[in-house]
């Protein structure tokens, strides 16, 4: 069975100007030490759906899934103290910002002990041998100094560290890393990605990366979930889905990296995502889509095989294609 | 023969640093020695990590600051020597900047067509028709409708504010543009569209860029020229083919190695960076990367390398001046 499964999550916003609905049935399942990675722009409704899982959303947000189970256990139906019991010692999160996520008035070894007493009871001052060799784990020099750093002054790398260091204290199962490299250096990125991928593999642990980098992706994943406005649109292995992907959201993601250029101009995807106001009827990427066709402006598809999509693209079984004329386009 | 636009001879920009009452005052060294032309129509790519003077560099070109040392030449005036104000207003508009955050860079009080004609108040004596006109042809240019021209920098995606900043930027008709990190807070497919908007632009006005970045996948594709630089120093200095096919500098080589590539099939070798950049205040005697460097040795510790020309590109770096280093496989 598998540790986290969230089958039609949404989440809804009440705002001033009717409801948005920021996620738009996603199903994920992540088994023990896997990583998946959930790719899409900014908008695309990534973060809200880990941090709904995570019950850190406030009290606008309507959460509903058919069902969120993690290890068994439904995190819906549960009520609040007990499922507090479970986030941040079987799933944590580490977010994007290291330098304003961190508390500012509290030392560095303050913060990571105040995760341990809150699951385990005891007195701060018995976890700092702990919270000692957690910051060795991470690799951070001179952890027995750093214990009384303030987050001033250490840099972002030590920081986002830090964070890392606090997220696995209690060891937990699962790990959501929301975009953990987004403000960091391209040398500094590399040392974390590798810190996160070592740990997951020592410790078992499953790790959700959040991300909008596909090169992050293609380096360090196994599976991968596109969202687009809100909505999955594709789900897959990584390497089927750099090979051959099937949405055309994805393979326009994928053609708009610099790298896959084939001449000096980039394949931009034109427009920009729909938000609140301008969902378009039909599919909602139908407006950038260079393969939109008439049914696509008119009927929202439905989610087959991963994919959501009337024509995917390069489907393996010709039969699955519902119109027969639009083989010409794979070619 | 293409025009010099910008002729950097030897520049050195020191801050001082004060460090507490009755302390002397540091010195410290944002930008240590750099040199390089740029021509009409070309890109000069800056690379590095946060720390190692890019901005500084930024603003010396601007003529936001002067240098501490160093020759300095815009469109063959040299910057130092002229005192007369009228010419020193002529340089500063053939300089223009396009700044990191499109979030941070436009006023929110303002409206766009305000944003983009501030410039020509400032500088020229255009009527109000005239410059009406002229934001309007610039708004066009960079692909911006009529009517948001009286519509607020709020009501716009970042990859429309990236463009509503290069407009301004344009409308002084500048013959350089500085570019600091100009897609970097951008999505993957919007930034696509703006790399594309700003290689247009560079076709069609013959400008020149410097741009500064940190994502070497989007330098490999836009640059003509290449100069990275590490604790204020450039260490290799090339045109973009030598640069990125045969990196002969340690860092230039690790930081290539560093960059996630979207690309699933064979793992490459990565060359692991420990550390962090060190303290531009008190630089490490010698090479300032050797802390860093798996090839260094006593004498980079001792000796401080000189900038020569190995190849196609000019190296900084003792160990390729003895031939220690091998060659990083071309990836």
């Amino acid at each position: 069975m598998a540790l986290l499964e969230i089958a039609n999550l949404t989440v809804e916003f009440a705002t001033a100007t009717g409801s948005l609905r920021a996620v738009d049935g996603i199903n994920l399942s992540v088994d023990e030490g896997e990583i998946l990675a959930i790719v899409g722009e900014s908008g695309s409704g990534k973060s809200v759906a880990m941090l709904a899982l995570m019950g850190l959303l406030p009290w606008t947000a309507k959460v509903s899934a058919d069902s969120m189970l993690f290890d068994g256990q439904d995190l819906l139906s549960m009520d609040d103290r007990q499922r507090r019991k479970i986030i941040g010692k079987d799933i944590s999160m580490i977010f994007q910002e290291p330098m304003t996520s961190l508390n500012p008035c509290f030392t560095v070894g303050y913060q990571i002990t105040e995760v341990l007493c809150q699951h385990f009871g005891g007195s701060r001052r018995s976890y700092n041998n702990r919270a000692i060799e957690l910051l060795h784990q991470v690799g951070i020099p001179a952890a027995e100094t750093r214990l009384n750093a303030y987050p001033h002054q250490l840099s972002g790398g030590m920081c986002q560290r830090v964070m890392i260091a606090m997220m696995i204290a209690c060891q937990p199962k699962l790990l959501i890393a929301d975009e953990p490299t987004t403000a960091l250096d391209v040398t500094i990125q590399a040392q974390i990605l590798e810190l996160l991928i070592e740990l997951q593999q020592s410790h078992g642990m499953a790790l959700i990366l959040i991300t909008h980098d596909m090169a992050v992706v293609a380096e360090t994943a196994e599976h991968v979930v596109v969202l687009y406005a809100g909505q999955q649109v594709e789900q897959r292995s990584v390497k089927e889905l750099f090979k051959s992907p099937q949405h055309p959201y994805s393979e326009a993601l994928l053609n708009a990296l610099p790298e896959r250029a084939q001449e000096k101009l980039l394949n931009a995807i034109p427009g920009v995502v729909p938000g609140q106001m301008d969902r378009p009827k039909g599919c909602l990427f139908n407006p950038r889509c260079s393969y939109a066709q008439e049914m696509c402006r008119q009927q929202p598809p439905e989610l087959r095989d991963g994919i959501l999509c009337h024509y995917p693209l390069a489907m393996p079984n010709p039969s699955m294609r519902k119109d027969p004329d639009l083989d010409v386009r794979t070619q | 023969m293409k025009q010099q636009l910008i002729k950097a001879r030897n520049l050195h920009k020191y801050y001082a640093v004060k460090s507490g009452y009755l302390q002397p005052a540091q010195s410290l060294k944002a930008l240590a020695g750099a040199s390089f032309d740029l021509y009409e129509g070309k890109t000069l790519a800056v690379v590095g990590e946060s720390g190692c003077g890019k901005s500084t560099l930024a603003r010396l070109l601007t003529m936001i600051e002067e240098p501490t040392s160093g020759q300095l030449s815009i469109d063959n005036i040299d910057v130092a020597e002229t005192t007369e104000k009228s010419i020193k207003k002529q340089l500063r508009q053939t300089v223009q900047m396009v700044f990191q955050d499109p979030f941070g860079s436009l006023n929110p009080r303002q409206k766009i067509g305000n944003i983009i004609q501030e410039p020509l108040i400032i500088n020229t004596n255009f009527s109000a028709n005239e410059r009406h006109q002229q934001v309007l042809e610039m708004m066009e240019l960079v692909g911006l409708r009529n009517e948001h021209f009286q519509r607020y920098p709020h009501m716009f995606s970042g990859g429309q504010r990236q463009r509503i900043a290069i407009a301004r930027a344009l409308i002084l008709k500048p013959k350089v543009v500085i570019l600091d990190e100009p897609v970097s807070a951008l999505d993957v497919s919007i930034q696509a569209q703006v790399i594309n908007l700003l290689i247009e632009l560079q076709q069609e006005l013959g400008l020149a860029y410097v741009f500064i970045s940190h994502d070497l996948s989007v330098v490999r594709h836009i640059s003509d020229q290449v100069m990275v630089m590490y604790l204020g120093k450039p260490v290799e200095q090339g045109p973009n083919k030598a640069v990125f096919n045969n990196p002969q500098h340690p860092y230039t080589q690790a930081l290539l190695s560093a960059t996630p590539q979207a690309d699933v099939e064979g793992k490459r070798q990565r060359i692991k960076l420990t550390g962090e950049l060190p303290s531009p205040i008190d630089p490490p005697s010698g090479c300032a990367f050797n802390p860093r460097c798996q090839y260094a040795d006593k004498n980079c510790q001792l000796h401080e390398p000189v900038m020569e020309l190995y190849g196609d590109s000019r190296v900084s770096c003792l160990a390729v001046a003895q031939q220690r280093i091998g060659q990083l496989k071309a990836s």
